[in-house]
């Protein structure tokens, strides 16, 4: 189908992918603010989700779908787009791209691989087992205790490191994809495109912010 | 004013091609950028050097011929305005200038700043056009148009076909050029019969002629000496996308 062939039509399924990923981070980064609201908060949130039973092997597979479209598709772009352009320019100038949209496919490859890292670490719980919540006593209302394997996590500079990094890949990565896809599904216009991208990138930010402040906080004893 | 140069030389297609210094002398702030170059080679021929080839031909800014990158900036650093229209009053005594020719795995360098742009031309057969039928002219306003789009049309037309965008893209995608196109036609109403077929086309010519794909960088935008807006790539996505819904007519 031309949709998987064409130019425009794999940056717009990269977009609806980007998109449907921004969706995924909006609620993930909801869930995860639980953990400021101690025990009750985040073990409550994770055993409704583990009720869910088999949905929550739909959404795997459909999380699965989504990273594979934009992640083969944002590759094969990349190696177009470098293959189109062999020679550079001895003075090299940029007018108004950004550094985060020249680094797009850098920042998903950090994200990717600090995704594999993150399932590893809370999904799988194999990276830090000592303080994994299945090797933890149940909590007071016999949860699994992911509150206690969060925060002794982030009581580990290491690992926050390594959280922060990816959050600042991540960041970067939004800071343009957030305003991009308007563009590329074709619904800007000359006078909103500054407006949007500009709100794109107060958007990306704030998630940034958002999602470093759970480990560093936690991290500092900020919040216990 | 004196300038030095570091003028891209390359003798032929398979050339490796390299910079190579110039000194430029007794300049005058009046000359235009081109007249410069007229003056370098001069200087060149009398002394029996090989003069420096590049593009040009209207020298009034229309028709979209000479392409040079200036110090990193296609056309050079006053915006809106080809090379031919550059005057050397935007540089000061002492200056260095490197003149690069366009780059892009679609834009072959044939000979020092020329490039062969036949691959615009070839994006421009597969779809830039209106099949219409010869005899009798309509009169002229019996189609409505109403002015807006008229004028959002002509805003799209004025792209003379350069190549900037693709220069200044780092991915080389040649969007800007054939989304003026697309947008020019598919707004009016002579376009619009043939605005499907038209798209696809002229996408699919993008990557058959080896240019790159659209990553929102908006470079072109910035280094277009006419002013086309990106709005008119939002516009061909649209077009696009709108391959993709049933039509009325149920074709
Ligand atoms: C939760 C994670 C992610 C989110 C929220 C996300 C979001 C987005 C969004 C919204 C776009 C803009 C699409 C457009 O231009 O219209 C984008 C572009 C892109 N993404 Fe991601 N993405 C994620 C992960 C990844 C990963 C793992 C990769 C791996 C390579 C990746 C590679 C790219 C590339 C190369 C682009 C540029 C495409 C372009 O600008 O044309 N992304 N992303
Ligand atoms: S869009 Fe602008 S830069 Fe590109 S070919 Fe047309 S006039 Fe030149
Ligand atoms: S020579 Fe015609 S536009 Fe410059």
């Amino acid at each position: 189908m031309n949709l998987f062939k064409s130019t425009v039509g794999r940056k717009i399924l990269m977009a609806v992918t980007g998109l449907c990923l921004v969706g995924f981070i909006s609620v993930h980064l909801i869930g995860n603010l639980s953990v400021f609201a101690g025990p009750d908060g985040i073990n409550a949130y994770a055993e409704h989700l583990h009720a869910l039973g088999p949905l929550v092997w739909v959404f795997r597979l459909i999380m699965l779908g989504l990273f594979a479209v934009h992640i083969t598709f944002g590759v094969q772009l990349y190696l177009e787009n470098r293959a189109a352009t062999p020679d550079s320019y001895a003075v090299q100038k940029s007018l108004v791209t950004t550094f985060s949209a020249k680094t797009m496919v850098f920042t998903g490859l950090i994200i990717l691989a600090f995704l594999l890292y993150h399932l590893l670490h809370f999904t799988v719980q194999i990276t830090n087992p000592d303080i994994s919540a299945h090797n933890l006593a149940l909590d007071a209302a016999n949860r699994l205790d992911v509150f206690t394997m969060v925060t002794k996590s982030f009581h580990n500079a290491f690992i926050v490191l390594v959280y922060i990094v990816a959050m600042v890949a991540l960041t970067l990565h939004i800071f343009h994809g957030i305003s991009s896809w308007v563009q590329t599904l074709g619904w800007s216009t000359g006078t909103s495109q500054d407006k949007v991208t500009a709100i794109g990138k107060l958007v990306a930010i704030a998630y940034g912010l958002a999602y470093i402040a759970i480990p560093l906080l936690l991290l500092a004893r900020i919040v216990k | 004013m004196d300038l030095t140069l570091h003028v891209w030389r390359q003798k032929g297609p398979q050339d490796k091609g390299k910079l190579e210094t110039y000194p430029a002398k007794g300049i005058s702030s009046d000359m235009s950028f081109l007249e410069m170059l007229d003056e370098v080679n001069d200087g060149l021929i009398k002394s029996g050097q090989e003069p420096i080839a590049f593009d040009h031909d209207c020298r009034e800014g229309i028709c979209g011929m000479c392409s040079q990158v200036i110090n990193g900036r296609p056309h050079g650093k006053q915006e809106g305005t080809t090379v031919c229209q550059l005057h050397m009053r935007q540089y000061n005594d002492g200056d260095e200038i490197f003149i690069e020719p366009w780059r892009a795995k679609a834009f072959p360098v044939q000979k020092d700043l020329i490039v062969d742009r036949t691959s615009l031309d070839v994006i421009m057969q597969a779809g830039g056009y209106v099949s219409c039928h010869t005899g009798g002219v309509d009169d002229a306003n019996a189609l409505l148009i109403p002015k807006p789009t008229a004028d959002y049309a002509m805003d799209a037309a004025e792209c003379i076909g350069c190549g900037a965008c693709i220069a200044a893209c780092p991915n080389s995608s040649a969007m800007l050029f054939t989304s003026a196109k697309v947008a020019q036609l598919a707004a009016l109403p002579q376009g619009k019969p043939e605005a499907r077929k038209r798209v696809l086309a002229m996408t699919q010519a993008i990557l058959d002629e080896g240019f790159g794909n659209c990553t929102n960088h908006y470079e072109c935008e910035a280094a277009c000496p006419k002013g086309i807006s990106v709005k008119f790539i939002a516009k061909l996505n649209r077009e696009y996308l709108k391959t993709m819904m049933p039509t009325s007519t149920g074709a």
